[in-house]
């Protein structure tokens, strides 16, 4: 919402300063967006005479002139302006003056060895005009050392709000005077419209027909003015309408658009002599189009409103009116129309077809209806009074009625809610002053609301407009303590989780990313999801479509353009949600992360100590250090070995809990999978789901199991055996495990070997066993008869011998 | 009385005593020649062993009469600890020399570089980072942290906080939908985390105090602008809470968050659906060469919306507004953490350039704190 200073004040007596009228609009809720003030903008620059202009002697285009500033020596100025020449008055900018129009600020400088005192300056250059082809001509008359903004009157300051979508009484410069003034900015003195009779009967009936359904229309009223003579509006008038950026088209026209910003009423004139009938206000058919006021045509259709003829539709009511019945230059006869619509079948329809009008801005948001008929009034009189003509009475359909209850306010509401002590005096004092009436005393009022307060509803917006008025200021920040509230841990397991996931791999070198929840579809289906309940309606790109079922693809792609960018070793993580369906249930935490390249987990890129690419087994170490930090029974997880499609199929595994509960996966990834992913490998990748970690047991005491130890040395004894190659090593380990689950107690894979000396369908695994005796030291039969169990166990389990 | 005494006697003691000498000198001279501990160990047997000269001269002490034995025995063991204390200091300096020469072949490059150590090249993003600051200040105000879907319903997101129909406001959301399903109905990418204010007072009776931190979507995409965000969202209810607490809550959060002694916030009145009164809020600042200075200067900068819970919002959670209050506020998380730390530009939090997460991320140890100071 756009207005100038002196707008305001012709609703608005006031003395106070500019500064003080935008530091309250903006403390009553009314923020002041920007404030531009051409008067300050034009005030440094001055008339001058030119006293003589003659050819620069290096340059043909350029004059060297004399200029006359009204104090002290004339100015030496080097101006190429082909009408720069003695004798005229011009406008000139001194060393240091800021120049909008091509942001730069005033040197004294030398052209082609010729100082110039400053610049003679062209309506484009200061935004004044956006004449570009010379500079700034003035009468003859103009006296010289004024400032050019006293010249061109430019004194009016023009004020923005960035409006809230509930203040529709503040889409007109009346309402906004009318806020101030409670808030003791002035006295509100907007002029109520006087009203016409009209001299005839209104030729144009109109009809609401809403027969079938619920009425858009709640009332609609109409006059003729006939014999009016349309023209260029008064220049008061277009100044008004330039300054808030409109464009003046014709005085029928403008006084239309002045009253919307004027009172936040806005009306339609149709040329008469182009309306055919009736009107009629209905819902649009299937197939009706109309050529706007804008120049384009748009289809309607049964959820719109219109108004219509007897041949066609010729306005979309409440938006934009039609091309056909437009007020132009040779109207004379004009209808003016002053009505109610239903707010949200505006806002709908002007969503629908894209169209953002003065008028839709308003009646979305609900006008005064009230004001209808003063409306209609006002803008009766200004047709009367700048185009002259004749006005017929006035046809009103529907009605204005509004069934308003007051609201019962007990005043100890403000202290409840704002924590501020306001006396009733001053309480009704502002809700006077908003146009409320207040009946009874205190402690308990009833407030009935003024019609162009559509959006007070209860007590608690009454509190809001004594506490903003009043000033917010005023509310006293008050201590909020703890209580007695038991301190206690405030984040939910899964959210530990999340972060002890973070960190966990940050501290394994990777960096965290943050990925669109959304991505292409091809993507998405590649990683088993795509299904049609989460595919957005509205995307914003094609390939940011679908919400991803997993991390993967977005760290891929993450990677792969980190990689474009000349860093192909990449570590990147991601905790966050991942989408099985649209239900609360199955959105899932997922940790996941890529290792591309040679980011290894013991280090990234090429290096003396160690290097090559990141494999299955950095994925797998990742994966199971989030589980870990996140609280997974490491002992309980099981690697079975294969994953997703995604994953390569050799070198892959699923970690799972039984295979009921699958928490994760971790393997190389599918070179088909890169490729449809547009990258390149090698990339290792893990993803768990931290939900699926089974929720830790509550315990009574926080303190660990008693520590034993045992008085007795470990004894560890090393067993390689010879199995078939597809022998697993984790059967091995376990068939160690379980010869004596007593004394065993670890047992560590240290070397694989195939080649020489052993069977091309077979390999070699070495590994350590620690036994850990409990009652006594072990003696060496003892410990040879577990080495028999450990190998007969083996043997039994994977088919395996002893490597001789 | 010894048959054995005679007149070379004399003499013959000084023989033995100079033969003494001799030997000491002898096998001393051997010690030290020994350049190994094989050739010290022979000067050793041949001195010290069963049949060594000294010891075959210590065997000699047991047939001396007592005078005899007074006088030489005191030579000869002499010897004997001379020999041994050589032989030992002998053995010592051969085995610091073997030492020295080993290790004199054990030397390496020790300015070869290193692996970095990966706790200090991982980082955690700016988002997560100030999540964790956010959860720490509030959860010292006895705030719990509350959580909900990304994907909502039409009814959480904005019919229940009192949106209506049609209203502009929800226009003002640019909402990213989901296709409709059969019952007609379509889902939504939650447009902010208020949605979760809805589920925790469906879910939980007062006393609430909760922060919602949160991933949230909007379609807009420009250069201040990304479809996805992230907002944090503060809800109190109870009965007795008002603007005042509120006022207060956030003056005490923003001097935490922004690590600085005082703060000046303007408190402005606006609108938003689900809070009655409504404000936003302005934070003092001042700005200079991209940098953004809190607690000085004299800009305005808008860090957050807030207000009283509005009484359509308690009602249609199942709270009567005559009995209960409270406040909710939000802010943007990517917002904050910009302002706190300096980033000029929103799009890059998201667009996973390692070289900008490693500088603007935090170190995984680099753990948020009340007692160390947040961003310590």
């Amino acid at each position: 919402m756009k207005f100038t200073l002196s707008w305001l004040k012709e609703h608005l007596d006031t003395n106070a300063s500019l500064e003080a009228i935008v530091e309250k609009l903006t403390m009553i809720g009314l923020e002041v967006e920007s404030v531009e003030d051409p008067a300050k903008k034009f005030a440094p620059f001055k008339v001058v005479e030119v006293i003589s202009a003659v050819q620069h002697p290096n340059a043909d285009r350029l004059r060297v002139c004399m200029v006359n500033t009204g104090e002290g020596a004339p100015l030496q100025v080097v101006c190429g302006a082909p009408n720069a020449r003695a004798g005229i008055k011009a406008v000139l900018g001194l060393p240091g003056t800021y120049i909008p129009g091509k942001n730069i600020t005033l040197g004294v400088g030398k052209i082609r060895d010729v100082v110039s005192n400053g610049m003679l300056i062209s309506g484009a250059e200061i935004e004044y005009s956006t004449d570009a082809d010379g500079i700034i001509e003035l009468p003859a008359d103009t006296p010289v050392g004024k400032s050019f903004a006293d010249v061109v009157g430019a004194n009016d300051p023009v004020i923005e709000i960035n409006l809230t979508p509930n203040r529709t009484d503040c889409t007109g410069v009346s309402g906004i005077a009318r806020d101030l003034s409670a808030a003791d900015v002035g006295k509100l003195k907007s002029p109520a419209p006087k009203k016409i009779e009209g001299k005839f009967p209104c030729p144009v009936q109109v009809k609401l027909d809403f027969a079938s359904g619920q009425s858009l229309c709640p009332a609609f009223a109409l006059r003729l003015v006939k014999g009016a003579k349309n023209g260029p509006s008064p220049e008061w008038l277009q100044t008004k309408l330039k300054a808030i950026g409109l464009r003046p088209i014709n005085a029928l026209v403008d006084i239309t658009n002045f009253i919307t910003f004027d009172r936040g009423r806005p009306l339609h004139v149709f040329d008469a002599k182009k309306v055919h009938g009736n009107l009629v206000v209905r819902r649009a058919k299937k197939g009706e189009s109309l050529l706007a006021l804008d120049g384009k045509t748009y289809q309607l259709d049964e959820t719109m409103c219109v108004i219509a003829d007897d041949k066609a539709v010729e306005s979309l009511a409440g938006i934009m009116g039609g091309e056909a019945s437009g007020c132009d230059e040779t109207t004379t006869d004009v209808l003016i129309e002053s009505a109610l619509w239903a707010p949200n079948n505006i806002a709908q329809t002007g969503r629908k077809l894209g169209i953002h009008s003065d008028a839709r801005y308003r009646f979305e948001r609900g006008v005064d209806p009230a004001f209808m008929r003063p409306g209609l009034d006002l803008a009766t009189q200004m047709v009367l009074d700048l185009c002259g003509g004749e006005a017929s009475q006035v046809v009103v359909a529907g009605s204005t009625e509004a069934n308003d209850k007051p609201i019962d306010f007990p005043l100890d509401e403000i202290k409840r809610l704002a924590g501020l002590d306001v006396e009733f005096a001053e309480a009704k004092r502002i809700l006077n002053a908003l146009g409320f009436h207040v009946a009874g005393n205190a402690p308990r009022v009833k407030v009935a609301v003024p019609s162009w307060r559509p959006d007070i509803e209860g007590k608690a917006d009454l509190v809001e407009e004594v506490v903003r008025i009043a000033g917010v200021d005023r509310v006293p920040p008050t201590p909020f303590p703890r209580g007695d509230a038991q301190r206690k841990p405030v984040l939910t397991t899964t959210q530990l989780r999340v972060r002890k996931a973070r960190r966990s791999l940050a501290a394994r070198g990777m960096v965290e990313a943050v990925t669109w929840s959304f991505i292409a579809k091809a993507q998405a289906e590649l990683f088993g999801g795509g299904k049609p309940e989460l595919a957005l309606a509205n995307p914003i790109a094609s390939d940011l479509s679908d919400m991803r079922p997993s991390l993967i693809p977005g760290l891929v792609a993450s990677a792969q353009r980190n990689s474009d960018r000349g860093i192909a070793d990449t570590a990147l993580f991601e905790v966050g949600q991942v989408f099985a369906g649209a239900a609360p249930e199955q959105q899932f935490t997922a940790a996941s992360g890529v290792r591309r390249g040679r980011a290894k987990g013991t280090g990234h890129g090429r290096h003396w100590m160690n290097g090559g690419d990141a494999d299955v087994f950095d994925a797998k170490a990742d994966a199971l250090a989030v589980l870990a930090a996140a609280g997974a029974p490491v002992s309980a997880l099981q690697i079975v070995p294969g994953g997703p499609a995604w994953f390569h199929p050799g070198r892959s595994g699923t970690i799972q809990i039984g295979p009921q509960n699958i928490l994760g996966h971790f393997g190389e990834l599918h070179p088909r999978a890169l490729e449809a992913l547009d990258a390149q490998g090698p990339v290792a990748a893990f993803e768990v789901i931290l939900e699926r970690i089974p929720e830790p047991k509550a315990k009574a005491t926080r303190a660990k199991p008693a520590l034993e130890l045992s008085p007795f040395q470990p004894v560890e004894r090393d067993f390689a055996f010879v199995v078939a190659r597809d022998v697993k090593a984790a059967d091995i380990v376990r068939a160690a495990q379980n010869a004596d689950k007593k004394l065993v107690t670890g047992v560590t894979v240290f070397d694989i070997y195939e080649g020489k000396g052993i069977d091309p369908d077979k390999k070699s695994i070495a590994i350590a066993v620690t036994m850990q005796p409990r009652d006594k030291t072990m003696t060496d039969e003892e410990i040879d008869a577990i080495g028999q169990k450990i190998v007969a166990e083996v043997t039994k389990r994977t088919g395996g011998t002893l490597r001789g | 009385m010894d048959a054995r005494v005679n007149p070379g006697h004399d003499h013959m003691k000084a023989k033995r005593m100079s033969d003494i000498a001799t030997l000491e000198a002898e096998i001393l001279k051997g010690i030290a020649a020994a350049s190994d501990e094989a050739a010290l160990e022979a000067v050793r047997v041949s001195s010290l062993g069963k049949k060594g000269s000294v010891s075959e001269l210590l065997a000699t002490l047991g047939k001396m009469t007592p005078d005899e034995r007074k006088a030489k025995g005191p030579l000869i063991n002499g010897l004997k600890d001379k020999v041994n204390t050589a032989i030992n200091a002998r053995r010592d300096a051969l085995k610091n020399s073997a030492l020295d020469a080993r290790l004199a072949t054990e030397s390496v490059d020790v300015t070869l570089p290193v692996r970095d150590s990966a706790a200090e090249t991982g980082r955690i993003h700016p988002v997560s980072q100030v999540i964790d600051e956010l959860t720490a200040i509030f959860a010292d105000m006895g705030f719990a942290v509350a959580e909900g879907p990304d994907i909502e319903t039409d009814d959480y997101n904005f019919t229940k906080l009192n949106f209506p129909e049609g209203h502009p406001a929800r226009e003002m959301h640019d909402t990213f939908y989901f296709n409709p399903r059969e019952d007609g109905s379509r889902l939504l990418l939650r447009t902010h985390t208020s949605p979760v204010q809805v589920r925790t007072m469906l879910k939980q009776k007062p006393p609430i105090r909760v922060i919602i931190p949160g991933r949230t979507y909007r379609s807009d995409s420009d250069q201040t602008h990304t479809p996805m965000f992230h907002q944090v969202e503060g809800l109190v209810i109870d009965k007795g809470s008002h603007l005042g607490h509120l006022k207060w809550i956030l003056e005490e959060f923003c001097k935490a968050f922004f690590e600085v002694d005082q703060v000046k916030m303007r408190f402005r009145p606006s609108f938003f659906p689900f809070t009655e009164p409504s404000m936003e809020v302005d934070i003092q600042c001042r700005r200079e060469k991209g940098e953004i200075r809190f607690g000085e200067g004299e800009d305005w900068l808008e860090i957050l919306g807030c207000g009283m819970v509005h009484p359509n919002l308690l009602r249609n959670c199942g709270l009567d507004p005559d009995e209960y209050q409270g406040f909710a506020w939000g802010m943007g998380i990517d917002r904050i953490a910009m302002l706190k730390y300096g980033m000029p530009d929103l799009r890059p939090f998201f667009e996973a350039d390692v070289r900008w997460l490693s500088h603007y991320g935090f170190r995984p140890l680099d753990f948020p704190t009340l007692a160390g100071g947040l961003s310590a």
